[in-house]
């Protein structure tokens, strides 16, 4: 078990990022710290899928001096699905930005359990 | 190959491309081309349904000219085809009725936006509903959530940005995980299409290979869906999402977003784990008992509620886990309930939020329960098509939630170890069902002087009314032909891939450069 953990150091390095990030934005209470935890968040699952796609002693899958051997090259689908998840995740982070300067803009705090106080006074 | 069974990606195509000409389109423009698209996209869904179901055919349909290990798929058959139908008639409907609403809620120059967000909205639903392969859905799975924020965000008060960001924040951890779930799917068996991801699992299963990673995936998946999908523990979000946004919005959001979620789980039980491996693997159990805890909660916490938005929404929270109880019970009989109530909450659902935003249109705006009374007789047909919504809910027969509610108990009947949790928590749900829908019924049915509030008849908002009357017309039809809908369900779970066929605009293409 701990061997495995250790030869596999990426995985259990990007598992430990996912938790990190995964717990910032669960449990922080400013804004910006969360959306940060966020993008740690989705970085490890893009080391993970890196991790696994590498195959070591193999170069990038582009063709080059015309090698077609299947056996010279990496797996290329993580590394697509890498970019998918970065398009993704660039879109998602600029949304909850321009949120946060909305929230901003109206209430003066980034910070959520504020606005929650602010709103329970506004009801009263 | 016949023309009809392009059908299914013509429909995602045609919303994506309506989405984008949506945006520079003036509002009126916007809001027809939104409703002919719908219209559309239903018709093609009946040509789809009519086609497998009468020939009793499911097929894949590969988008490009790739094939199985490499492409891109769709899977098509009766179930999927029927859902998309589904949903394109309760979107339909939830838009008419909310339009009123909506003229106040949004500024005019940006109603062409908000039919951007219901048009990607739509084309995401019918990707989920339809795709075959694992991380397509997980991309749509984030266009739904970014067009479910927006329609939350839609009306703009202090309340709407903070529910967004709150929705927001429950859907990034839940969408974090189903990627992280993928990605080690795809890490076990090296394959992103769902037929391929089975026939792998089936190995490593057979194997006994894996068996750690194959579970942590598992729940991961199934946890990223249920956080999505407002199950019990994380249902904080959805009060205020639903509450505060405006009514179609609300609509759409508790009947179709959530339920996109809940399709997609039930695909990768079937079609990628396999119903066997999910059953085996305990997960089972975790959402039998959240399923069963979210029946309670969510009923208690809408008793307390003294807003009426909010305990409907609240009441979404009990449904929900009523699906999931039904995932838990682990019986395919149990999977047809919860489909089936899938289908009768999502009507009952968007009608009781239209209803009651009529309701509330003729008590000063007001949506506590006090300035509600009499309001039904204020606003005769929204007061109806509350009540039917509300009995519905509550599982008299006739209606929907009584068909699906006898579902659960016989589903429960063959289960033997969870049988009585399941009838005990079914039997006190429906009580606690019934206080609080039956009570808000006889709020609004209670004559008062009428002194300030104004009166709307049904011919001051004819398309309100059409629109009421069309979903009581809808309910009593999925009540009270239950049979032929549960048949379908049960011949779409049960059918196997027949036959792959490749895209042909690719051969027409071909065959005219040819």
């Amino acid at each position: 078990m701990g061997a495995n953990l250790l030869c596999n150091y990426g995985e259990s390095v990007a598992m430990l990022l996912f938790g990190i990030g995964f717990g910032n934005l669960l449990l922080q209470s400013n804004l910006i710290k969360k959306i940060i935890g966020l993008n740690i968040m989705d970085t490890a699952i893009y080391l993970f899928l890196a991790e696994k796609g590498y195959i070591s002693g193999r170069v990038a899958p582009i063709i080059t001096d015309g090698v077609q051997d299947v056996n010279k090259y990496i797996n290329p689908i993580p590394s697509g699905l890498v970019l998918t998840g970065i398009v993704v995740s660039v879109s998602v982070t600029a949304l909850m930005l321009s949120l946060s300067i909305r929230l901003y803009r109206r209430y003066h705090t980034l910070n959520l359990d504020k606005v929650a106080m602010i709103l329970k006074k506004e009801d009263k | 190959m016949e023309f009809v069974q392009n059908f299914p990606a013509f429909s995602i195509m045609l919303c994506l491309f309506a989405g984008i000409v949506s945006s520079v389109l003036k509002k009126n423009a916007a809001k027809w081309l939104n409703t002919i698209l719908i219209i559309v996209v239903g018709a093609m869904s009946v040509a789809v349904l009519y086609y497998t179901a009468s020939m009793n055919t499911v097929y894949v349909y590969q988008m490009g000219r790739f094939s199985a290990p490499w492409g891109n798929e769709l899977r098509i058959g009766c179930l999927e085809a029927g859902t998309a139908l589904f949903f394109c008639i309760i979107m339909l409907l939830s838009l008419l009725g909310g339009r009123t609403h909506l003229e106040e809620d949004v500024e005019s120059s940006r109603h062409n936006l908000y039919y951007v967000l219901i048009n990607l909205l739509l084309s995401s639903l019918l990707a989920l509903v339809y795709t075959n392969d694992l991380f397509t859905a997980y991309v749509f799975v984030e266009i739904n959530t970014i067009a479910a924020c927006g329609l939350i965000m839609v009306r703009q008060n202090g309340r709407t940005i903070e529910a967004a960001i709150r929705y927001m924040i429950m859907s990034l951890l839940g969408s974090g995980m189903l990627l992280l779930g993928i990605c080690m799917l795809y890490d076990l068996t090296g394959h992103l299409l769902m037929s391929n991801i089975h026939e792998q699992v089936l190995s490593i299963v057979a194997e006994g290979t894996y068996k750690v990673p194959l579970l942590v995936a598992i729940a991961i998946i199934s946890v990223g869906l249920a956080i999505k999908s407002a199950l019990f523990p994380f249902h904080a979000w959805l009060p205020d999402a639903y509450g505060y946004s405006t009514v179609s919005s609300a609509a759409i959001l508790s009947s179709l977003v959530s339920k996109g979620y809940i399709f997609l789980l039930i695909k990768i039980i079937y079609r990628v784990l396999g119903f066997e491996v999910f059953h085996d693997s305990g997960i089972i159990n975790v959402f039998f008992i959240f399923g069963l805890c979210g029946m309670i909660f969510g009923s208690f916490s809408a008793i307390r509620e003294n807003d009426i938005k909010r305990m409907i929404s609240f009441s979404s929270v009990a449904q929900i886990g009523y699906i999931y109880m039904g995932f838990g019970l682990g019986t395919k009989e149990a999977m047809i309930a919860s489909i089936y109530h899938i289908f009768a909450h999502a009507v009952c659902k968007s009608l009781l939020f239209i209803a009651s935003s009529g309701l509330t249109d003729v008590s000063n705006r007001s949506r506590h329960f006090v300035d509600l009374t009499g309001a039904a007789y204020r606003n005769k047909i929204a007061g109806v098509g509350f009540t039917v919504g509300a009995l519905s809910m509550v599982g008299i027969p006739l209606f929907p939630g009584f068909i699906s509610k006898l579902l659960f108990a016989q589903a429960s009947i063959l289960n033997h170890g969870k049988m009585l949790p399941a009838l005990i928590v079914l039997a006190i749900s429906t009580i606690l069902n019934a206080i609080y829908f039956l009570k808000t019924v006889i709020r609004i049915y209670i004559p008062v002087e009428n002194g300030r509030n104004l009166t709307i008849t049904f011919r001051q908002q004819r398309l309100f009314g059409v629109t009421l009357l069309l979903f009581i017309v809808f309910s009593l039809a999925l009540g009270s032909c239950s049979q032929p809908i549960v048949d379908l369900i049960r011949q779409g779970l049960e059918s196997e891939i027949i036959s792959s066929i490749p895209n042909t605009i690719y051969q027409l293409a071909q065959s005219l450069m040819i």
